[in-house]
């Protein structure tokens, strides 16, 4: 019986085509909003979890100064027995990567530009996640001696040499030395506000001897620090934060000279504001579908007064009540399910190119689909129903008369 | 209980409105109908020609007084039964023929069927042999607007008798059409009611559609003025 309703219904859908786009259009914005919204915010969040985590695995970061600004210029940097102290004396820290950068001119050929030079320890590849893609790391030997070798980020090569040549093996000028490119690093993309990639990783010696002709105990600008993973930052932070204190002898009413940025601290935050806006969209988005729903009801309404001839052949020719009840029933969620198809298709489309267009990760997202179908069917019983009654509740003979 | 008649009415009432702006439309009718017969209602506008119908079609409940159909007691049935006596024994046919617009006649013949739940092709089959039997074989996929009254009739006549009714209830069938046409129907209507034994009553004002049948029950004022048997038609 339910089938011989639904055979009726899309008989009476095709034969009013027009009619039918016109009532699930509301759901189809509805939907396809409501899906948009929740799947582009969900990819704002990835993205954001994404850059973050690009930076590093659970990555806590000490510079100099109270943080950003001019105070932070005339801080004391820190030394290399610093970073041994943070990584021997606190526990649950997986490798601490001493930093020495600084910006060069950088030479191949004809190519010149200006790029920052980092230099670290082999820890630095793992807490900042840097993969090799091509070549190698620098060895011990060669960190030992401060050999003029270095790896390369992306936008290095792209610029510096550009498409088609193997920079392994090349020797390009770096401030007044001359650097052997010996490995090529995996791409990190964009992060925030800057190229990540645009980056010449040599050993720690090589920078402070070779590049800057200096060797001061005290030029070490930053310590990343790698947590094991389940620790609590906030008590790492707060250790990192007392034993710096005593090795920089601040006295107690003296304030940090030295900040630590707790990267998963930010990504968290980030994140959530993310996921707020994300509902807040969407709850938006769900409103229209709700509209949508009524519109449903509302032309439902009028089909049943403009069809109450069409009603009464169908009661006068034998169909019982209840079928008619169901007949309306069942149009009204047939079209509410076809609105939210078409929806979701829209949706999909609509997804696809506008994640392209503000450089969001876009993943399908069949939660938020099926909740979004869901929805738009239990709309049609909804505001299908009180239709579907009147129409059912009709006289034969009444609505045979009606003109 | 007496179950030669396929029709008996017993001090049938129908009375419109409560109170004192009550109108009663039919005052007490006592009428047998046998099976196979073909009777026509005639009457003055207003004496309750169509009330009568709508009662014996079962699209309208009589306000006291007996009706039974076959062995059954219409008067104790519920709205749901009585749609299903419509739906499996009773057919229609209208002065305004009502058709489904902007729907081909032979959909609109399938709509019966429909909702007896038949499989798409006995729907198909039935419903262009239906078209056949009135002469619309060629006319399956025309909508009402593209058809003239008598062959809107014919296709509403097709849709009341595609489900092999026992009785065809006809109110004014030819009301809207011209004497040509007229014909045409009452031909119709008679090989139905001869070739396959179908029951046929058929309210009209016309004496010479009267003429078709072989009985003729006059009413005036909600009562039976007369009740006679015609003369058979010699052609
Ligand atoms: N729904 C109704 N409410 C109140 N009175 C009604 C209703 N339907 C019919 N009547 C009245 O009942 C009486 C009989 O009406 P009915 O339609 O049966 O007449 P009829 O014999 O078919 O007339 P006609 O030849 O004009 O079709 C009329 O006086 C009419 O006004
Ligand atoms: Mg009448």
């Amino acid at each position: 019986m339910i089938w011989n309703a639904f055979h009726i219904a899309l008989r009476e859908i095709r034969r009013n085509l027009t009619r039918a786009f016109l009532t699930v259009l509301g759901i189809i914005i509805g939907v396809s909003a409501v899906v948009t919204m929740v799947t582009l915010g969900d990819g704002a969040t990835e993205s954001v979890k994404n850059q973050i985590s690009a930076l590093g695995s659970n990555l806590l970061v000490l510079r100099p100064g109270a943080g950003f600004g001019p105070r932070s210029r005339n801080a004391p940097a820190f030394t290399l027995d610093d970073a041994w102290a943070v990584r021997d004396q606190i526990p649950g820290i997986a490798a601490v990567a001493p930093i020495r950068s600084s910006n060069f001119n950088t030479i191949y050929l004809q190519n010149a530009r200006s790029t920052q030079v980092t230099g670290s320890t082999d820890a630095y590849f793992y807490v900042n996640k840097w993969t090799i893609a091509e070549g190698r790391m620098f060895t011990q030997q060669e960190y030992d001696a401060g050999a003029p070798v270095g790896v390369i980020g992306e936008t290095v090569q792209e610029e510096l040499f550009g498409p088609g040549i193997n920079p392994i093996g090349q020797k390009i000028r770096v401030g007044n030395s001359t650097i052997q490119v010996i490995g090529l690093l995996k791409g990190k993309g964009q992060v925030g506000m800057g190229d990540q990639d645009d980056t010449i990783i040599v050993p720690l010696p090589t920078i402070q001897m070779r590049l800057l002709g200096r060797n001061s105990a005290h030029d070490i600008n930053v310590i990343s620090i790698s947590a094991e993973d389940g620790t609590n930052s906030d008590l790492l932070t707060y250790q990192i934060n007392a034993l710096m204190r005593q090795r920089r002898n601040l006295h107690a009413n003296q304030p940090n000279n030295f900040h630590v940025f707790d990267t998963r601290q930010i990504a968290d935050t980030l994140s959530a504001s993310t996921k707020t806006m994300t509902m807040l969209l969407a709850a938006v988005a769900g409103v229209s579908l709700l509209v949508g729903g009524i519109g449903i009801m509302n032309i439902m309404l009028v089909s049943v007064t403009e069809r109450t001839r069409e009603i009464g052949i169908r009661l006068a020719i034998g169909a019982t009540a209840h079928e008619v009840l169901l007949q309306f029933l069942v149009e009204a969620v047939t079209l509410s399910c076809i609105g939210g198809l078409v929806g979701i298709g829209l949706a999909l489309g609509l997804c696809t190119v506008l994640a392209d267009l503000i450089q969001v990760p876009y993943a399908f997202n069949s939660q938020i689909n099926l909740i979004a179908f869901a929805f738009s069917a239990g709309i049609g019983v909804l505001f299908g129903f009180a239709p579907a009654r009147r129409a059912a509740q009709l006289d034969p003979i009444e609505a045979l008369r009606h003109e | 209980m007496d179950h030669e008649h396929l029709i008996q009415l017993q001090g049938l009432t129908k009375t419109y409105g409560k109170g004192s702006a009550s109108f009663q439309a039919l005052k007490g009718i006592d009428l047998s109908v046998e099976r196979g017969e073909f009777v026509a209602v005639m009457g003055p506008s207003g004496s309750g020609k169509s009330t009568l119908m709508n009662i014996l079609g079962c699209l309208d409940v009589p306000s006291g007084g007996r009706y039974q159909y076959e062995s059954i007691a219409v008067n104790e049935l519920s709205t749901n039964q009585r749609s299903l006596l419509r739906r499996h024994a009773l057919g229609f046919i209208f002065q305004g023929f009502n058709l489904l617009a902007r729907t081909s006649a032979l959909e609109n013949v399938e709509l019966p069927l429909l909702y007896r739940g038949m499989s798409r092709r006995e729907r198909h089959d039935m419903a262009i042999s239906a078209l056949e039997s009135v002469g619309l074989g060629d006319k399956l996929r025309n909508t009402p607007a593209e058809m003239s009254g008598g062959q809107q009739q014919r296709v509403a006549i097709a849709r009341a008798i595609v489900t092999h009714p026992t009785t065809l209830f006809a109110d004014e069938p030819t009301g809207n059409l011209d004497s040509t046409t007229t014909v045409e129907i009452m031909e119709l209507l008679t090989r139905l009611n001869r070739d396959r034994g179908i029951t046929v009553l058929m309210v009209t004002h016309e004496d010479e559609v009267a003429e078709y049948a072989k009985r003729v029950v006059r009413f005036r004022d909600g009562h039976i003025e007369s009740d006679v048997l015609n003369e058979p038609v010699l052609s």
